[in-house]
């Protein structure tokens, strides 16, 4: 009896491997955009790794945690090195999943029978947010103390119980001490949970199997290949081809990745801004507050609607309903094909538009309020609204090109 | 999708440059952290004229190894007030005295070089930027820190500068040019280059590890190069029979 039968016989281990990964059959047509999946879990392996061993050196104290992370970078046997993979990978993370996210975009990956693997992809994208909103104020620097205290006045926006609210998230009523304890804490929980949400997000993914840059489904598809025959004709096993050629885009991704940690850790004051060098000082409001580059874009719709009746809510329900619009995509496309190969001129131009429109919010988010910038804030707004609440309207009425039968090249 | 692409890269192009920030053209301070005679005289210039006021606190005197200097010469040189040299660079300046001298207290300068857009040149600019103003408590100005809470350390050295303020068409007061009016006991050059050394060590110290980050740098990109040539014929290779 072999080992293998040993261990199947009380783990099914060999049924797990081949259900997932060796007979696990994905559409052989997938382009540069599917590599974003597994360079999403490389970056969140490296985060928890760097991240663990940052903890082991790291004080969550308001009066140490500055020196400490200056410990790190100074005193710690390569801990220049894992905090700089661990900063830049906080950005990495978020390049990644806004082209994953942009993928699935383009090719109606969120289509049915996809809905829920959407959604799941969207818990894991805000649970992220959370994730590294937490993190960044663990440096105790200028723009860690300020950045969170803008973000958690948000909540003091609310009605009623917004005032109680913001103090029971900070646990003070300025961000003290207690703040940074609970983020900490908060901080090293969620990226555990994340990968659980990971786990159940491929779990999704390979009951309805992946979908592909021409939007069709393989398993409706004639069937029969050269590895099974009752497998979706256009089907490969994921493994080994799509793990010999993940292991190429994840070289490929580290080339970038890596230039950066090497060579430009601060990336110009984006992925390290430079008020984040002072200690923390609550009696000192710096000049200009801006989050981190990935939040901006929800920023500027923030800063960009008025406060009206009396309260500034709506901005917080803007930025809000921004994120919350994004769950609701699978429903909002009502186009008869998937992929953008397929749909018409409008699908395309208003996804060009969105690009632009996504990229703008995020470069005024950056800059210091100017009357033009918030009106440019206001267009952006209305515009990343319009995609997204017009589209059961443009995505229908726009003319589509026919589906081929198998996918194409 | 080759357009979208190119769309996307076109739209991230303002985020490559960052403005050199404040309101004054730096000048460059044209520094070389392989220059280890102008670290150690930045050292040297450091722990006489600023240490007094400002510590260094996250840098240890040992670290001074790295550009050249051996325990003895740190020891018999640079480490005053019986310090150990595995210490850290504090000043003796007590911070709350400080803080009732100057109005506030000597900021540590450990990250300055970070933390000041434009980095060593800030430095270099705000060393060569005080210039004469009696409505000052001090008498002098910055360019680059306007209102600046400290004195001009060094001006016995570069002198006394006087400043052509304009105002613009908004009414703001900027300063146009400076003028030495009365030389220190430095020429103009000897003072830039000590600015110079001074906005180098600095710099070095706010990143100590820079150098040897760049060095390794270099052999880590190689590797994956090389390897990215194997992962991509690898892939080829497996794909031989995918038509």
């Amino acid at each position: 009896m072999s080992f293998m039968t040993w261990i199947d016989e009380r783990f099914p281990a060999t049924k797990v491997w081949n259900e997932h990964l060796a007979q696990y059959y994905a559409p052989k047509n997938f382009n540069f955009w599917y590599f974003f999946g597994s360079l999403a879990m490389l970056v969140l392996v490296n985060q928890i790794v760097t991240g663990i061993w940052l903890a082991m050196s790291y004080k969550p104290d308001a009066t140490l945690a500055f020196a400490s992370v200056e410990y790190i970078m100074r005193d710690v046997n390569w801990g220049w090195l894992i905090r700089y993979l661990h900063s830049t990978g906080a950005s990495a993370f978020f390049v990644v999943i806004y082209l994953h996210m942009f993928r699935g975009l383009m090719y109606g990956s969120y289509r049915k029978p996809r809905e829920l693997l959407w959604i799941i992809g969207m818990i894991i994208y805000v649970a992220m947010m959370a994730t590294a909103f937490m993190g960044y104020l663990l440096p105790w620097g200028q723009m860690s103390y300020w950045g969170a205290q803008v973000i958690i006045n948000l909540f003091a926006a609310i009605p009623v119980i917004g005032e109680d609210l913001s103090i029971w998230i900070r646990g003070d009523f300025v961000i003290s001490d207690a703040t940074l304890n609970r983020f900490f804490a908060l901080h090293f929980l969620l990226p555990f949970i994340l990968a659980a949400l990971v786990f159940v997000h491929i779990v999704a993914l390979h009951k309805v199997g992946s979908n592909n840059p021409d939007g069709i489904e393989i398993k409706k598809g004639p069937k029969g290949n050269k590895w099974s025959d009752t497998a979706p004709a256009d089907g490969i096993p994921f493994h080994p081809y799509y793990s010999v050629k993940d292991i190429a885009g994840v070289i490929g991704f580290l080339i970038l990745f890596l230039a950066v940690v090497f060579f430009m850790p601060e990336m110009g004051g984006y992925f390290l801004e430079p008020p984040n060098f002072e200690p923390a000082n609550p009696l000192k409001t710096p000049a200009h507050i801006a989050p981190v580059w990935y939040f901006t874009p929800f920023y500027a719709i923030l800063r960009a609607v008025p406060s009206f009746a009396g309260t500034q809510v709506w901005g917080v329900i803007a930025m809000g309903a921004a994120i919350v619009v994004l769950f609701f995509l699978p429903w909002l496309d009502k186009s008869p094909v998937k992929s953008i190969r397929y749909k018409g001129p409008i699908f395309k131009g208003m996804i060009a538009m969105f690009v632009v429109v996504f990229i703008t919010l995020g470069y005024l988010g950056m800059l210091a309020p100017t009357p033009m910038g918030t009106l440019m804030s206001q267009i952006c707004t209305i515009l990343y609204f319009v995609f997204f609440l017009a589209m059961p309207i443009y995505s229908k009425m726009d003319k589509t090109k026919p589906v081929p039968e198998r996918v194409t090249k | 999708m080759k357009k979208l692409i190119a769309i996307l890269s076109l739209a991230l192009l303002p985020l490559t440059g960052f403005a050199a920030g404040g309101n004054v053209a730096l000048e460059s301070a044209d520094i070389d952290l392989t220059d280890h005679a102008s670290l150690q005289r930045g050292a040297k210039y450091f722990v006489n004229y600023c240490q007094g006021c400002h510590s260094l606190q996250y840098f240890r005197y040992e670290r001074m190894q790295d550009f050249g200097l051996s325990k003895e010469q740190i020891e018999n040189n640079l480490i005053f007030g019986g310090h150990k040299i595995g210490e850290q660079m504090k000043t003796s300046m007590p911070a709350l005295d400080a803080a009732e001298w100057f109005g506030t207290a000597p900021p540590d300068l450990t990250l300055t070089a970070r933390l000041r857009k434009g980095g060593a040149d800030w430095i270099y600019t705000y060393l060569k930027g005080f210039y004469a103003d009696e409505s000052r408590p001090f008498g002098v100005n910055n360019v680059v820190f306007p209102n600046v809470g400290m004195p001009h350390v060094l001006m016995e050295l570069q002198g006394v500068q006087e400043a052509t303020i304009e105002t613009d068409a908004h009414g703001n007061k900027h300063v146009a040019a400076l003028k030495l009016a009365k030389p220190g006991r430095m020429s103009v050059e000897e003072y830039d280059q000590m600015a110079r050394d001074l906005s180098a060590f600095m710099t070095h110290v706010a990143e100590p590890n820079k150098l040897e980050r760049q060095r390794l740098g270099i052999w880590v990109m190689l590797f994956l190069l090389v390897f990215f040539v194997v992962a991509i014929m690898l892939k080829k290779e497996f794909w031989k029979d995918v038509h």
